[in-house]
């Protein structure tokens, strides 16, 4: 039994934001939760998961995250309660079908759950959901807290049902995976019986069909329903205020924010001074109480991640109650007080509470602060990321980056995301020259490809994973193949959503329940679309190379080729070392070589390492996987492999 | 239940590292002792780069009264563990000031541009010193080295716990750890994981 399913009412353990949310989804009794893996939201589905055999949940992942809104809507319309959790991203993905969803309306209580990244920390954007949320005129709450995560969740479901409207709760990274020690409501044990009624009258909302026509009637409708939200988040226990009747300074936050700024206040002794409006509803925002805080103080500073939502909806109010609370300075992004790109933190915050309060604070001693920043420039070199010891990208886009070098176009690789897209740096050889989003790299590449009419001669190569190959590329490669563009698609296929933590998809035979279900082969659906396939081991360098020069020379079309080797940090590969490595040291001539220290300058395995005194490579025990294909590149054969007992 | 207000409140520890070392894991155990001691915990931590040889760290803030953001405030750390020790000169620059105790790993794990020759690794004497002068006090564990002779390099991250649970009176024993042991690791584990946890303790005590 997991924690999670603990039905002791107040119970308190230390969980991860993301467990928070998956717990106030339990207690909200959610029946059904789909979504598609991407940081900070994997955890959710994920923990699902675990306990959906004992909490009669269905839990999937979907193939992208339209599909999984879809899906989880399904069950909504059907009188259960749903969950969908995506990253920021895959709300863009998502928001064709979100936009009809909100004009159609919901049944059973429906929660989307996006995990946004400011900063970026594991993503290759900053992109802001909670503007979908004013876009698609429906509800946004942010949890302040890792309790308010688990409680803001579970009221989530609430509130959506009242309304017959589906409900955002927005975390952000600092949120999704920061852990804190939370406190446990009572789980429901309400059942529910999925029915879809469908025979009603057409504009009854729980009996008729479920459309978002006739639109001005039903898009009424939907405005009302925002309304309604805004009356009930007057009085929501979400929105807090700490501090004096008559501050010198209001401060209104959101989000991870919130910690921040306490912090902050906290660190400068300013809790007398400075007044903390924590607003967890935080779209569309109550009047009336925005009203009641902002008449306290005549300065008002906004503290969010990244974008002024917040800021802007909140001058919207001031200058609309203007009359009856008097004119407002602000302090926030768009007067530069703070920045308006990447995560705050609890210094940035503490940096503009020094400049609008005017304090004088320094944290450490200015002769520490140098001191210890002079020695990170001289003896802490910078830590790049780098393709895993054992990685089959590194092996891959040595592949390519031979095969192009060789082939001597200038041809480039359209990129993807997931690990692979390391492929633009230094482990990558610097293959990668267009990254956008999922399955991208196969749309852009299509376009290329069909630039030869304008004198285009450089060859066009995509990479993608294999889960990236069903969320996207399916249909970018239909467009490939009917328009007749000239390209190469690699799948770096490593045998399931590896970036995220080794989610399942449809290319494996088992579901995210562990039960048997049919896999998709990639293979066939690219031969079934009408591309020449072939499938090769990215260990085996030279034949994988070969394959790639015929593929790139050949101009008749689409070529697919599949590079299926199983990640080194996969459950059937961790820990388990097909080859023993080893240098011999006295076939390693060093520097003498005239290689030019191929295996640790070119190659850069970190298993791989050069000894500064003796002048030649070693292999690093602690951090190899011994798959052994090191061996192959030394043009000495001074790296020996032995298979493993 | 009333908790032993520590001596500073809250009491911020940071545990670094390099992907793959286990440093979540620690960061983890640890919390989930303090946790279990009635402490209110804010662990934040640095993920998704983290099994790709980046630099990892985890903040973990201890209080008796209220939870505190998952980011520390520059100059704010107590106590600094690091699995590697070019990461402990890097913690230090955000967040070590004068009073800091650091506790490192000895081994290195080179950057890939030290590997291809780009960039170079400073020489222990080198981060010996800079670390003495960094901080209040700073011990230098092998715990990696003593890891691989217990028949696994990962359990330097648990000889660590064991070597931090002697500073400051933090207020983790070789029972707390057993008990949180008990419920997260299959009993085969326990084991090594308390014998490693009692090599750190025996290693500050040298």
């Amino acid at each position: 039994m997991s924690y999670l399913t603990d039905t002791k009412e107040g119970a308190s353990y230390l969980v991860m934001g993301n467990e928070a949310i998956v717990r106030g989804a339990l207690e909200a009794g959610v029946n059904v939760a789909s979504g598609y893996p991407g940081t900070p939201s994997s955890e959710i589905i994920e923990s699902l998961s675990t306990v959906a055999r004992e909490r009669n949940l269905y839990v999937e992942w979907s193939v992208n995250e339209k599909v999984a809104l879809e899906v989880a809507a399904a069950a909504s319309f059907s009188k259960l309660r749903s969950l969908c959790a995506m990253k920021q991203n895959g709300v863009n993905v998502a928001s064709d079908f979100l936009l009809h969803l909100a004009g159609s309306g919901t049944r059973g209580g429906f929660v989307l759950v996006a995990c946004d990244d400011p900063g970026a920390l594991s993503s290759v954007n900053e992109g802001e959901s909670r503007y979908f949320a004013r876009l698609m005129e429906i509800p946004l709450l942010e949890p302040g807290t890792f309790q308010e995560a688990k409680d803001m969740t579970r009221w989530a479901f609430e509130l959506s049902e009242e309304l017959k409207q589906i409900v955002v709760v927005r975390s952000v990274t600092r949120m999704s995976h920061a852990s804190g020690n939370i406190t446990f409501g009572k789980l429901t044990d309400k059942k529910r019986i999925a029915e879809f009624k469908f025979d009603g009258l057409i504009l009854d909302p729980d009996a008729g069909i479920v459309i978002s026509v006739p639109v001005a009637w039903k898009h009424q409708q939907q405005q009302e329903k925002i309304k309604k939200a805004q009356e009930i988040f007057e009085d929501s226990p979400f929105n807090t205020y700490e501090g004096a009747e008559n501050p010198d300074l209001l401060l209104v936050t959101s989000s991870a924010c919130y910690l921040y700024s306490k912090e902050a206040i906290a660190v400068l002794g300013v809790e007398d001074r400075v007044g903390l409006l924590k607003i967890g509803t935080t779209w569309p925002l109550p009047p009336r109480l925005m009203a009641k805080h902002l008449s306290r103080t005549d300065r008002v500073m906004v503290v969010e991640e990244v974008l002024p939502f917040l800021e802007e909806n909140l001058k919207i109010l001031a200058a609309e109650k203007a009359a009856e609370i008097g004119i407002k300075t602000f302090y926030g992004k768009n007067d530069g007080t703070i920045p308006m790109t990447e995560e705050l933190n609890p210094d940035l915050v503490i940096a503009a509470l020094k400049t609008v309060m005017g304090i004088d604070y320094n944290s450490v001693p200015d002769e520490y602060t140098r001191a210890a920043q002079s020695s990170v420039v001289s003896s802490a070199p910078v830590r790049e990321q780098v393709f895993c010891p054992g990685c089959p990208h590194r092996a891959s886009f040595f592949s390519i980056h031979n095969a192009l070098e060789m082939d001597g176009r200038k041809g480039f690789v359209c990129g993807d995301i997931g690990c692979y897209s390391m492929g633009i740096g230094a482990t990558g050889f610097r293959s990668i020259k267009t990254l956008h989003s999922m399955g991208s790299g196969t749309g852009i590449a299509s376009g290329f490809g069909k630039l030869g009419q304008f004198g285009m001669n450089q060859p066009i190569l995509a990479v993608c994973g294999d889960s990236t190959f069903y969320h996207s590329v399916i249909p970018a490669l239909v467009n490939a193949v009917h328009n007749r563009s000239n390209l190469t698609l690699v799948v770096l296929d490593n045998n399931g959503t590896a970036m995220t933590g080794f989610q399942p998809h449809p290319g494996l035979d088992c579901n995210v329940l562990g039960e048997a279900v049919p896999p998709i082969d990639i293979a066939r659906i690219c031969e079934a679309i009408g591309a020449r396939v072939e499938i090769r081991d990215p260990f085996e360098l030279e034949n994988t190379r070969e394959t790639l020069n015929e593929l790139i020379e050949d101009a008749s079309g689409v070529k697919v080729l599949i590079m299926r080797k199983a990640c080194a940090l996969s459950p059937q590969r961790k820990h388990k070392k097909d080859y023993t490595v080893y240098v011999d040291q006295d076939l390693c001539w060093g520097e003498k070589c005239g290689c030019g220290r191929f295996c640790t300058r070119i190659f850069g395995c970190p298993g791989l390492i050069w000894n500064e005194a003796k002048q030649k490579a070693e292999i690093d025990e602690v951090i190899c996987t011994g798959c052994g294909v090191c061996a192959d590149i030394c043009p000495q054969g001074a790296i020996k492999r032995e298979e493993a007992a | 239940m009333t908790v032993k207000r520590l001596f500073k409140d809250p009491y911020n520890i940071i545990i670094a590292g390099v992907g793959g070392q286990g440093n979540v894991m620690a960061s983890r155990m640890l919390s989930n002792i303090l946790v279990h001691k009635g402490y209110n915990i804010t662990i934040g931590e640095t993920f998704g780069a983290s099994q790709r040889g980046g630099s990892v760290m985890s903040h973990i803030r201890v209080s008796s009264l209220s939870s505190w953001s998952p980011q520390m405030p520059k100059g704010k750390a107590d106590v600094v563990v690091t699995l590697e020790p070019i990461e402990a000169i890097r913690v230090l620059a955000g967040y070590g000031n004068p009073a800091v105790k650091v506790l490192t790993n000895t081994r290195a794990i080179y950057p890939a541009g030290v590997i291809a020759g780009n960039l170079s690794y400073p020489t222990f004497d080198e981060i010996r010193e800079t670390l003495k002068k960094l901080s209040s006090r700073v011990w230098f564990i092998d715990a990696t080295d003593e890891a691989v002779k217990l028949g696994n390099s990962i359990l330097g991250n648990i000889i660590m716990i064991g070597a931090l649970s002697t500073v400051d009176d933090l207020p983790v024993g070789r029972d707390d750890f057993k008990e949180i042991l008990s419920r997260i690791l299959p009993a085969e584990k326990m084991d090594d994981n308390l014998k490693a946890f009692d090599l750190g303790v025996a290693m500050m005590k040298k």
